[in-house]
C-alpha cells in the first residue's frame, strides 16, 4: 500500500436547520485522510453523521465549512462543470437496493448509464459489451440485461449497483451501508465480492457500516465516529485489540455474542474477554 | 386491491388494465362513444345543422329516435356531433393543462428557490380564484369560441396539476437512484428525462384522466350559461342550455344531451379512478 493521501478531508463541518432557528450539527469539524489503495471503515451508531460525512466527501451535498481535497484537488470549492470529472474518480454503491436502481430502466440502461454519461463507448454495440463485461464482474448472467430491477433479490441488485459504480473504472469506491440491508449470507457473499474487486482492480474504498464485524472483515483501517466527530482512528488490529476511545470499547463490547459457540463466529475474538 | 408490488412495467400494467372490470367497462364505453362520434355522419342520414321547421319539438319516433329541437333539427345526430366537441374540450385542454401543470411542477421541484417559490404562488393564485369565474372572465375578454374555451380551461386546471408533480416530483428526487444518477456525472436535464419523467408516467396518466371529467363539465356549463361554444356549433351543454325553454313541452331534447354528458364525465371518473389503482397503489389518496 503507497502511502499517497487520495482523500481528505480538512475540517468539515454540515449542520441541517431543525426549525426554532437551531441547527443539528451532524458532521462538527472533521478532518481525516484516506490512502491510495486502502480500506477506511467509518464505523459509529445510526445518526452519528456517517452518511453525511460521505456525501460531503462525494460532493453530493455543501458543507458548510471546511474542505476537501481528492487526490491533491480542494474539490470543495469547484461546482457545476469543473467538478464533474471528480465525479467520474469516486463512485458510490448505496444502501437500499431496492431505491438505488430506477425501477423503469433494465439493468443493461442502469448499467450503461454512467458510460453515456461520459460518452466512454463509441458505438452501441461497444457500450453492450462493456455492459456485458461489468456483470461478468459482479458475477451475474447476460440473460439479465433486459430485465427490471423488481426482477432481483436484494443481493442481486446490490451487483447491479456495484456494476454501475465500476462501470467508470473509479479510483475511489463509497460504500454507505452497502450490506447492511442484505441477509448474513448474502453480506459474505458481497463482502467477498468487493475484496476481489478492491484487490484485483486497486480500488480504495470508503466503507460506512454499523457492523463492527464486518468491518473486521474487509477494513485496513477504521475511523470511529460519534455524535458528528472522529473519535478514534486507527488501524484495524489496534482498534480491535486495543481501543483507546471509551465510545470504541463500548461499540466493542456491544457486538452480540453467543454463548459457548465456540471463537469461529466471534469476530471480535479475544478483544472483549472478561 | 389485489395486494401489488410496484412492478410497473408495461405489459404487467397491460395485464392487470385487462383484468380490472371497473377499468375495461369504462373503457370499452368511453371507445365506442368515440367511435359514435367520429362515425357520426355515416350513422346519421341526417345534418346536424338542417333545420326542418315544419317538424319541430317533435317526440322521439318516426324516423328520429330521440325526436327533433325547437328548428327542427334531429337531436340524435347533435348528440353525436356534440359529443364531438365535447370529448375535443375533454382531451385538448386537459392534455395541455397536464403538460404546462407536468413542466411547472417539475422545474418548482427541480430548482427549488426562487423558481420554486414563483412557480407555487402563480398556481396558488390560479387555485385560489374559482375556476368557474376565472374560466368565465377569460370567455368574456375572449369571445365565445372552442378556442377560447380550451384556453380558459388550460389557465384553470394547470394550477393544481402542477402542485400534485411538484410533491411527487419531490418524492421521486428522494429516492437514491436520484442521487446514483448525480454522482455519476449526470446532469440536470438527464435526470429529469432519463430518472424523474418515466417515474412520474403514471401520476400524470391519472391525472389526465382525472381531469378529463371537469373539463366536460366545465365546458357544458359554460356553453349552457350561453359562453362558451356558439351555435350554429353544437356542444352537449349548448343542446342542454338551449333546449331548456322547452323543458315541460319536450323534455327528451334537454334529456338526451344530459345524459350522454353523464355517461361520459362517470365513465372517464370511473377510468381514472380504476387507473389510479392500477398504476399508483401507493398514492390512492391523491
Amino acid at each position: 500500500m503507497s502511502e499517497q493521501i487520495l482523500l481528505s478531508a480538512d475540517k468539515v463541518t454540515k449542520s441541517f436547520p431543525l426549525g426554532n432557528r437551531k441547527r443539528h450539527i451532524a458532521v462538527n469539524n472533521v478532518s481525516l485522510e484516506m490512502y491510495r489503495g486502502e480500506t477506511l471503515a467509518l464505523v459509529g451508531e445510526s445518526g452519528c453523521g456517517k452518511s453525511t460525512l460521505a456525501k460531503l466527501l462525494m460532493r453530493l451535498t455543501d458543507a458548510d465549512s471546511g474542505r476537501v481535497f481528492f487526490d491533491g484537488t480542494d474539490i470543495s470549492a469547484l461546482s457545476g462543470r469543473a467538478l464533474r470529472p471528480y465525479r467520474r474518480k469516486m463512485q458510490m454503491v448505496f444502501q437500499d437496493p431496492a431505491s438505488s436502481l430506477n425501477p423503469r430502466m433494465n439493468i443493461r440502461d442502469i448499467i450503461a448509464e454512467p458510460l453515456e454519461v461520459w460518452h466512454i463507448c463509441k458505438s452501441r454495440k461497444e457500450t453492450d459489451e462493456r455492459v456485458k463485461e461489468l456483470l461478468d464482474l459482479v458475477e451475474l448472467k447476460e440473460s439479465y440485461l433486459s430485465r427490471f430491477p423488481h426482477q432481483f433479490s436484494g443481493g442481486q441488485k446490490q451487483r447491479i449497483g456495484i456494476a454501475r459504480a465500476l462501470a467508470l473504472n473509479p479510483d475511489l469506491l463509497v460504500c454507505d451501508e452497502s450490506v447492511s440491508a442484505l441477509d448474513v449470507s448474502v453480506q459474505a457473499q458481497i463482502l467477498n465480492l468487493l475484496k476481489r474487486l478492491k484487490k484485483d482492480l486497486g480500488l480504495s474504498c470508503l466503507f460506512i457500516s454499523h457492523d463492527l464485524s464486518v468491518v473486521n472483515f474487509i477494513a485496513d483501517r477504521v475511523c470511529v465516529m460519534r455524535a458528528g466527530e472522529i473519535c478514534e482512528t486507527g488501524d484495524v488490529s489496534a482498534i480491535y485489540s486495543s481501543p483507546t476511545h471509551d465510545y470504541t470499547k463500548y461499540l466493542l463490547s456491544s457486538i452480540p455474542r453467543t454463548r459457548g459457540m465456540g471463537n469461529q463466529v466471534d469476530p471480535g475474538d479475544g478483544v472483549m474477554g472478561s | 386491491m389485489k395486494k401489488t408490488q410496484k412492478q410497473n412495467t408495461g405489459s404487467d400494467i397491460l395485464r392487470r388494465i385487462l383484468h380490472n372490470k371497473t377499468a375495461m367497462i369504462s373503457g370499452i364505453i368511453i371507445l365506442i362513444i368515440i367511435a359514435l362520434a367520429v362515425l357520426a355522419p355515416i350513422l346519421s342520414d341526417y345534418d346536424e345543422t338542417s333545420q326542418d321547421l315544419l317538424k319541430r319539438l317533435m317526440p322521439p319516433g318516426n324516423g328520429h329516435i330521440f325526436g327533433t329541437d325547437e328548428l327542427g333539427r334531429d337531436v340524435f345526430t347533435r348528440i353525436f356531433y356534440g359529443t364531438r366537441v365535447s370529448l375535443m374540450i375533454a382531451l385538448i385542454p386537459t392534455a395541455l393543462a397536464v403538460i404546462l401543470g407536468a413542466v411547472a411542477g417539475i422545474c418548482a421541484a427541480q430548482f427549488r428557490g426562487a423558481a420554486d417559490f414563483i412557480i407555487m404562488r402563480i398556481a396558488d393564485v390560479m387555485l385560489a380564484i374559482p375556476g368557474m369565474l376565472l374560466a368565465m372572465v377569460v370567455l368574456y375578454t375572449l369571445g365565445g369560441s372552442l378556442a377560447s374555451v380550451i384556453i380558459s380551461l388550460v389557465l384553470v386546471e394547470w394550477g393544481g396539476i402542477a402542485v400534485v408533480v411538484r410533491t411527487a416530483t419531490l418524492e421521486i428526487r428522494e429516492c437514491e437512484f436520484i442521487e446514483a444518477a448525480v454522482s455519476t456525472g449526470a446532469g440536470r436535464l438527464r435526470v429529469i428525462i432519463r430518472h424523474i419523467l418515466p417515474n412520474l408516467v403514471p401520476t400524470l396518466i391519472v391525472l389526465f384522466t382525472l381531469n378529463i371529467p371537469s373539463s366536460i363539465l366545465s365546458e357544458s356549463a359554460l356553453s349552457f350559461l350561453g359562453i362558451g361554444i356558439q351555435p350554429p356549433q353544437v356542444s352537449l351543454g349548448l343542446m342542454v342550455g338551449v333546449s331548456r325553454q322547452y323543458l315541460f313541452q319536450s323534455p327528451h331534447l334537454a334529456l338526451a344531451p344530459a345524459c350522454m354528458i353523464m355517461i361520459l364525465v362517470l365513465s372517464f371518473n370511473f377510468l381514472g379512478d380504476a387507473l389510479r389503482d392500477i398504476l399508483d397503489p401507493d398514492r390512492r389518496t391523491l
